[in-house]
């Protein structure tokens, strides 16, 4: 049975465990002449819920857990072949394919169960090409026998799944029916229920949380087991080649991602903050209720539409004035493709990032320390620089950290227009790479993911999350700790 | 506030510690005053920037992206010989099917020839380099009209054809004579023969509907790709963002604002959530490469990985707009709802929960948008790099079968190396961009319409 | 401070503002209808009146603090030493030297105690270095009756004092840029009083430099602190005169009302 039929069926019995614990639980009360505790649908709700939650959650458990045990079970069967010489995943997937082929040619009939069976492995590819399936090579007897076995597996695994979670919903609903009398509080019991679901949702940030540390960890684990620790901090080559041999350090790509950031800052903080201020300050009422949703315009831009500006408006426009016969006729410039293109223009993504945070921080200044300076006879200006901004100052600079660890973490922009070479260099007009861009480029190569080419990307995406997670969390904190002292 | 030194002599009289009249401005006071307006300028300078940034996106978005909603079509009077199509003139569809598109080619080119002949054009050219001018796809485009409606074999039909990129780029201001000197595709007689045809009406532009609903191209054939397949895509992905992010945002947003003691606990949800809402946009996708393909064995390039990542990625953010909305419940309502006897959940459910939806909403759609332009993510479980030239074939299909979406296409564009996919590039983040105003107007709008004043 | 003392201070200085037919608009609102007065040099005046009346916003007038607020639109004649502040060759920055004000709440900048004194000399240039800065700052504390309690901790941020210190060091604040009147916005509203009792004797020791303008809700301390009482309406001056004749012989039925509570 396929799990959606039995999702169906569970769904099914908890309808009627519903209809059931209701009538049950109003006969009771019109028998005993008393009053339910509840209104009688939450008698109803009970049973359903006590039917369909655990059966589900088994049946979700299971559709994960039955795959990666059957491969754990199949697996001594391959063993042997493995070691001399094709990779572990890969073979696996043959056996899947054929497995699962196998299944589909006994279920159109092309083959009988017992000839499924009893086919020599010579023969298989023959008969799976027939049936459809493409298979990489010939299928050795190893792999036919680990097909087979795996087949038995999950046939079995199949069986008890469907006896397992329907048993479970039938016991459930048995219980919440058996439950339904008047004086049993079957609203606090839903509300429970529901409080639990509740509780699960607020969970699922936390489980991404451990998702995404756990991705980055085991595979990191991983990757230093194949190459060094230590010279993938420190060293100053990125050449990976997939023939092996590979040289995987990581500060050409740092340098890369921080002199970007930095250029990207050095745009986006003075404007933001001059827009900020100016906004906040002296704009009169209508030109803020335009000029502030235009700029956070900027915002809503998807970054894809940034790096397609940067590889194709800004890079061209920065060769032409700074590249070889340019007008400038400074020759700085090789290719559109630059530090300066991906930063200029991350630089303009982070203005309206910058401006609305900066906003909010200096709305945030009371009013009375604007009065109090100005009726000393200070100028806007000097209230502005020496007595709202000092005052302002912490949330300002968390504004700053959160744009930084954005503008580290940005991926499209780098992509399209910082270029793929990973060098050491001071000239901002030169190609450099990132490690979101190294990241990208190592994960959707034709790579093995075993070979530490491809698992490098993890450790680089280790290192990303480790630098933004801290860059944010002594933002937020600062932010935070800023907004209460004037609450 | 005047800069005009007053002469002769200060009146007398005065009898503050300080001297100076208040009607004269004094050199420092003129000093600060100069140092306030350059201030001042420079916040007009930084918004006016600003707004040139965003002037400067638009203007390149509006100026290479426009054409491609035209296109460029060949009228053609095309003569359909039963003898090369259907020999034994039994019209059976197994048959015809038989004939590919090079038994096709043919009649074009004479068609081509006749064309040129009809209009009086000199041309050297030679009948096979003639279709140069038309698409790749032009003998399927007449292929698939025949097998439509064999009836039309034996007649001679007045065929509208693709033409091919180069000669759209001419007709768009995109290629010159002097661009097509190294260009192998097309020859400057070529053009010769297009703008005579040009001022004969045989060669139009036209509004290209198939942009809009048509899938991608090959390579070579940038005349042909649409973003309607990625467009479909997207909205498979943007289905299952919201069937999930929506309640299990609203759950855990109920949760802590209305449910969650203080406590360390709550705490850490808390800080996680926030923390999440800045983690790089990469990281959710080496998640979602890690344990939705590698761990769960998900299919690659599928809408539904690609909807679990964007919800995983959308979550912090819903979770955080909605628990504004339902922080800006005033605290009475929930008294009132309690005072006659309501349990706290229901309480919630039915008078807190119904109060904020408007706000919730608006801060769901405004999620869902971020998630459509987010391309980080879908590079790394296999979007990008997959051709989509099919519509799915059913719903099933659309959520498991490889597609590709909105933004992932126009990267796949990005990257090509023949410059005419750049305009169907810039093309597609117009109808990116129009879809995700469409959004923005529509979460606003649901503000104006709904907001309450407390 | 008793109250005898109203009654035998009616010695009148010469005349420090002219206030003339001064109408003051608010969007629609017309918050000021055609003031008139004289306020005297080196004296106490009261603004009293009920809430929203228009005093704290004729007080505004008087350092054009009004220009800051988006819409505000005062016309009529307020001289100053025979200077009209509103007249276009006037620079209100420079104004605000000279008319200080001290505000309803203690707003002390966020800095040190020294830094908050120093802020106004330093933008005005009044000291040419360190040594009469800080001869400014003292001075100004004193005046301010609160050096005694912070010469310890100049360096000690302002925030960090209790309430009715800041309110003494806003007043010091004030005081420092040697100004010739002095505004003062309900400056005991936020105090408890004792801080309120400290404060009151430090303004009727500041009326020997300066002309001192007090808004003030309560009618105790206005009878306590000042000379002169003006007494406010819906945007109107119903009646300005001796403190003591007001309080005790109002010409106006509408000021005897309030004084005897029946409106307010």
């Amino acid at each position: 049975m396929t799990p959606s039929w039995i999702a169906l069926i569970v769904l099914a019995i908890a309808a009627a465990g519903f209809v059931l614990a209701r009538s049950r639980a109003l006969r009771a009360a019109a028998r005993e002449g008393r009053r339910l505790h509840s209104l009688p649908g939450y008698y109803g709700w009970t049973a359903a819920l006590y039917a369909a939650l655990p059966a589900l959650l088994l049946l979700a458990i299971w559709l994960v857990a039955q795959p990666a045990v059957t491969r754990m079970m199949v697996w001594p069967v391959l063993e042997a072949e493995a070691s001399a010489n094709a990779v572990p995943s890969l073979m696996m997937a043959d056996v899947q394919r054929l497995a699962a082929g196998l299944d589909a040619a006994v279920e159109t009939g092309r083959l009988s169960r017992e000839a499924a069976r009893d086919l020599p492995a010579g023969e298989m590819r023959a008969a799976m090409a027939a049936q459809g399936v493409a298979l990489g090579s010939e299928v050795t007897s190893a792999t036919r026998d680990a097909a087979l076995r795996w087949r038995r597996l999950a046939g079995v695994g199949h069986l008890a799944r469907t006896i397992a979670v329907i048993g479970l919903a039938l016991a459930g609903a048995a219980w919440g029916v058996s439950r339904a009398a008047p004086d049993f509080r079957a609203r606090n019991a839903v509300e429970r229920a529901m409080r639990g679901t509740l509780i699960s949702a607020a969970l699922i940030a936390i489980l991404t949380t451990v998702g995404i540390v756990l991705a980055l960890i085991f595979n990191t684990i991983e990757f230093f087991r194949l190459y060094p620790a230590s010279e993938f901090f420190f060293g100053t080559t990125w050449s990976p080649s997939f023939g092996g041999g590979s040289e995987l350090g990581i500060l050409p790509l740092l340098w890369g991602t921080l002199y970007i950031s930095l250029i990207a800052l050095l745009v986006a903080v003075p404007i933001g903050l001059f827009a900020a201020i100016y906004l906040a300050e002296y704009a009169h009422r209508n030109v803020r209720s335009w000029a502030k949703p235009m700029l956070e315009m900027l915002a809503g831009i998807p970054t894809i539409v940034y790096g397609l500006f940067a590889l194709l408006t800004v890079g061209p426009l920065l060769v032409e004035a700074f590249g070889r016969g340019g007008y400038l006729g400074l020759g700085w410039m090789q290719g559109g493709t630059a530090v300066m293109t991906a930063g200029l223009v991350m630089g303009i993504m982070l203005v309206p990032f910058v401006s609305s945070l900066s906003d909010d921080i200096i709305n945030a200044v009371p009013q009375s320390l604007r009065d109090g300076s100005l009726g000393l006879g200070a100028t806007r200006s000097e209230t502005i620089r020496q007595v709202v901004l000092p005052a302002a100052l912490p949330g300002i600079v968390g504004a700053i950290l959160l744009a930084a660890s954005r503008a580290i973490g940005e991926t499209m922009i780098v992509v399209l227009g910082a270029g793929a070479a990973a060098r050491l260099s001071m000239n901002p007009f030169d190609a450099m790479t990132t490690v979101t861009a190294k990241i990208v480029s190592q994960l959707t190569g034709d790579a093995d993911f075993s070979s530490p080419e491809a698992l490098v990307a993890f450790a680089l995406g280790m290192t990303l999350f480790v630098i933004t997670l801290a860059l944010n969390v002594v933002a937020l904190w600062i932010v935070r700790r800023y907004r209460e002292q004037y609450e | 506030m005047t800069d005009i030194p007053q002469t002769g002599p200060l009146p007398d009289g005065q009898t503050g510690p300080r001297p100076g009249s208040l009607l004269v401005t004094d050199d420092r006071t003129k000093r600060r005053n100069r140092a306030e307006a350059r201030f001042k300028a420079y916040g007009i300078a930084a918004l006016a920037i600003g707004m040139a940034f965003l002037a400067a996106l638009l203007w390149a978005i509006l100026s290479n992206g426009l054409t491609a909603f035209t296109q460029t079509y060949v009228q053609l009077d095309v003569p359909l010989l039963e003898e090369k199509l259907d020999k034994d003139g039994d019209r059976d569809p197994a048959k015809l099917a038989k004939v590919s598109t090079f038994g096709y080619a043919p009649l074009i080119e004479q068609a081509l020839v006749e064309q040129v002949e009809a209009t009086g054009v000199e041309t050297e050219l030679a009948p096979k380099a003639l279709s140069k001018v038309l698409s790749g796809s032009a003998a399927a485009q007449l292929r698939d009209r025949v097998l439509a409606n064999p009836e039309l074999i034996g007649q001679t039909v007045s065929v509208e054809l693709l033409a091919s990129s180069r000669v759209d780029g001419y007709l768009k201001g995109r290629v010159s004579r002097a661009s097509l000197a190294r260009d192998k595709n097309l020859d400057a007689e070529h053009l010769d023969l297009i703008d005579a045809w040009r001022e004969a009406g045989i060669v139009e532009k036209r509004f290209n509907w198939s942009f809009i609903t048509g899938a991608d191209a090959s390579d070579s054939r940038p005349e042909q790709a649409g973003i309607g397949v990625a467009m479909l895509g997207s909205l498979f992905m943007m289905l299952v963002v919201l069937v999930l992010s929506l309640p299990i945002g609203v759950a855990a947003s109920i949760y802590l604002e209305e449910f969650a003691p203080k406590n360390r606990f709550t705490d850490l949800i808390e800080v996680n959530i926030s923390n999440l809402a800045a983690v790089p946009s990469i990281v959710f996708g080496i998640l979602g490469l890690a344990v939705f393909i590698q761990f769960m064995h998900l299919p690659q390039s599928a809408p539904l990985v690609g909807g679990l990542v964007l919800t995983l990625m959308t979550l912090p953010t819903i979770i955080i707009s909605t628990r504004a909305s339902l922080k800006a419940v005033p605290p009475s309502i929930r008294d009132a709802a309690l005072g006659v006897g309501a349990s706290k959940m229901q309480a919630v459910m039915h008078h807190v929960l119904p109060l904020a939806m408007p706000g919730i909403l608006t801060g769901t759609i405004l999620g869902l948008a971020q998630a459509l332009g987010e391309t980080a993510p879908l590079l790394l479980i296999g979007m990008v790099g997959y051709i989509a030239t099919n519509y799915p074939e059913g719903v099933a299909e659309g959520f498991l079968s490889p597609n590709s979406a909105m933004p992932a296409q126009i990267y796949e564009w990005a990257k090509r190396a023949d410059p005419a996919f750049y305009e169907r590039a810039w093309g597609g983040i117009i109808v990116l961009l129009v879809f995700l105003l469409a959004m923005n107007l529509i979460a606003v709008l649901l503000r104006r319409r709904f907001e309450r004043r407390w | 401070m008793n109250d005898m003392r109203t009654m035998d201070n009616t010695v009148l200085n010469e005349t420090k503002i002219t206030a003339r037919d001064v109408h003051v608009h608010y969007g629609t609102t017309h918050a000021i209808k055609g003031v008139d007065v004289d306020i005297a040099d080196r004296t106490v005046t009261a603004f009293i009146g009920p809430s929203g009346c228009g005093k704290s916003t004729f007080l505004r007038c008087l350092n054009r603090m009004n220009d800051t607020i988006p819409g505000a639109v005062v016309t009529g004649k307020i001289k100053i030493d025979e200077a009209d502040i509103y007249d276009s060759r006037v620079d209100p920055v420079q104004l605000r030297a000279k008319v200080g004000m001290v505000f309803q709440k203690p707003n002390p900048f966020p800095k040190s105690i020294y830094d908050n004194v120093a802020y106004g000399p330093k933008i005005h240039g009044l000291a040419k270095n360190k040594a009469e800065l800080d001869e400014i700052v003292e001075k100004a504390l004193r005046r301010g009756a609160i050096w005694d309690e912070v010469k310890d901790r100049l360096h000690a941020p302002g925030t960090g004092l209790s309430g009715g210190q800041q309110q003494r060091l806003c007043i010091a604040r004030a005081v420092a840029t040697e100004p010739e009147v002095l505004l003062m916005d309900e400056p005991c509203s936020a105090l408890d009083p004792i801080a309120t009792a400290q404060v009151e004797e430090l303004i009727d020791e500041l009326r020997q430099n300066f002309s001192v303008v007090i808004v003030t809700h309560s009618m105790q301390q206005a009878a306590r602190v000042s000379q002169r009482t003006a007494f406010f309406h819906l945007g109107n001056l119903v009646e300005y005169g001796e403190t003591g004749k007001i309080f005790t012989n109002p010409e106006d039925s509408r000021t005897e009302s309030y004084i005897s509570g029946r409106i307010g």
